[in-house]
This record gives structure tokens, C-alpha cells and sequence, in this order.
């Protein structure tokens, strides 16, 4: 996804990618980067929680309206509102991806 | 406040992600500036949750993934501005689907981008928002030769000024 960003960005087109890994974002060079602390599955926010959608989707519009050069990274101050344990749990499939599979049988 | 970008990663896929350094070939800065207001633009969006319209789309093809686990649908597909949460299907091994389809807003915020349209904040939305499925080949090669370009000519059709991307 963040190289799908700059092949959009070089064909003239401003981009800004919303992540939960922001300093792979930043590694892979994208143009503008918004970090989120949540789970996967959910860049913009809890279901259901409107207000922390917005946050994310104007802090987005803001970093991509108003950074001034490339690399240009900030991140979201919210905290996901779900322990740790349980929201590490409960983004993962139901059943373990087929890459995933393939590694575990692979491992033995 | 610094996010952690591995926090809800398991531990054993994080040396997938951390310390590659940039895609191969992509090194170099890339920079579109963003030139004007953002009251008198309009914004797309973009997820890579695997969703898509169960009604009038096929799903993005996981039985190919399971017989190549190492594959993943380079295809895309259009989500118009106008979406009901349950016209949405989501097709994506990787993630839990429940959050997605109970609301969609948490990959797709189209209800959130209308708010702000309505206000003013931003000048308008584009008709039709964007929807890929981010596990991909490592090599990204149809996603660079094919889904790209392509994804480029409907954002210009659509007069878009600017993308905002989401992987899941």
C-alpha cells in the first residue's frame, strides 16, 4: 500500500497513507504518512464511534492538504479504547490465513 | 505521542515489515503538491480491506489464494459514494470481518467524508471511492503494471485532487 501510494503520487496525483505501521510507511518511502495505534482491519477508528472516524479522516486531510515536503509524518494521539490482549485477538481471522497455514505446516 | 507500529502485530511476522528499507526501485522521493484549498477540492478514498459491492461485484478470488498462498487478487474495484453498509461484502483471509461489516466507516469513512463536505471543510467527494485487497505477490508486479494505472485513470476521470489510503 505505500508503494501503491507513490506509483498514485508520481502520476501527479497527492496522496497521504493511513496506517497502523507507520514506520513501515515511512521505510517504503511514502509521501505522507498518517500513524494510528489500532488494530488491524480498522484505520479509521472504532465501529460505530464517529467522532474518532472524523478525528482520523481530518487529521488525514489535514497532512495531506498541508505538508510541505516529502516524508512528512504525523500521528494520531488516541488510544484504542479495548485491552491489548483482546483487541490483539480479536482483528486476526477466524481461521489462520493460507500463508500462515502453509508457514505452520511448513514449521511442523 | 509516537505510534508503535508493531503493536498489534504478531511477533513472529515483524521482521516481514521492519528495518526492509524501500521497495525495490523506489527510493527516490516522490512529491505531488497539493495545491489548493481543501474547501475546493475533491477527495477519494481508498481501503485495502478487500470490500466490495455482494449485490453487483464479484469478491476479490480467495480460492486462488488458498491453492497459492503466496498470491493475492491484484484486482479492484469501485465503491460509489453512496454505499449502504449492507450492500458491503468483504473478501480478505488476513483480517476478522466483523468490525467491517458491522461499519464499514472503520476502512471507508464515506459517511465521515460526506460530514465534511456538508460543512464545508472540504469542497466535495468523488463519486466513486476506491476498494483493493492488500495482500499481494511480494513483488507488487500487477499491482505496478496493472491496478495502478488504472486506479490513476479513474482518479483523474473522477477529477479527484487528492487520495487518502488505508491499508487494513
Amino acid at each position: 500500500m505505500p508503494v501503491l501510494a507513490r506509483w498514485i503520487e508520481a502520476a501527479g496525483i497527492p496522496t497521504v497513507v493511513v496506517t497502523m505501521m507507520p514506520a513501515v510507511a515511512e521505510e517504503r518511502r511514502s509521501p505522507r504518512v498518517v500513524g494510528v495505534e489500532f488494530p488491524f482491519g480498522h484505520a479509521f477508528g472504532m465501529p460505530g464511534d464517529r467522532a474518532m472516524q472524523r478525528r482520523v479522516l481530518e487529521l488525514a486531510l489535514g497532512v495531506l492538504a498541508g505538508a510541505s515536503a516529502f516524508g512528512s509524518r504525523v500521528d494520531l494521539d488516541i488510544e484504542w479504547p479495548v485491552p491489548l490482549r483482546e483487541a490483539y485477538r480479536s482483528w486476526q481471522p477466524k481461521e489462520p490465513s493460507p500463508i500462515v497455514k502453509k508457514l505452520l505446516e511448513a514449521r511442523g | 505521542m509516537i505510534v508503535d507500529s508493531y503493536r498489534f502485530l504478531p511477533r513472529s511476522f515483524r521482521p516481514l515489515y521492519e528495518g526492509r528499507g524501500p521497495f525495490p526501485g523506489e527510493a527516490d522521493p516522490v512529491w505531488a503538491p497539493f495545491a489548493k484549498r481543501l474547501a475546493g477540492s475533491r477527495i477519494a478514498l481508498l481501503t485495502s480491506a478487500g470490500i466490495y459491492l455482494k449485490g453487483s461485484q464479484p469478491g476479490f478470488d480467495l480460492d486462488a489464494e488458498r491453492a497459492r498462498p503466496e498470491w493475492g487478487d491484484p484486482t479492484w474495484r469501485v465503491m460509489p459514494s453512496s454505499t449502504k453498509p449492507d450492500e458491503v461484502g468483504v473478501a480478505h483471509l488476513h483480517i476478522n470481518h466483523d468490525d467491517l461489516h458491522a461499519d464499514p466507516e472503520v476502512a471507508l469513512p464515506l459517511r465521515a467524508l460526506d460530514a465534511l463536505v456538508s460543512e464545508g471543510v472540504v469542497g466535495s467527494a468523488a463519486a466513486n471511492h476506491l476498494s483493493v485487497m492488500g495482500y499481494q505477490d511480494r513483488r507488487l508486479e500487477e499491482w505496478r503494471r496493472t491496478t495502478a494505472p488504472a486506479i490513476v485513470d479513474q482518479l483523474r476521470a473522477e477529477q479527484a485532487d487528492g487520495l487518502v489510503l488505508a491499508p487494513a
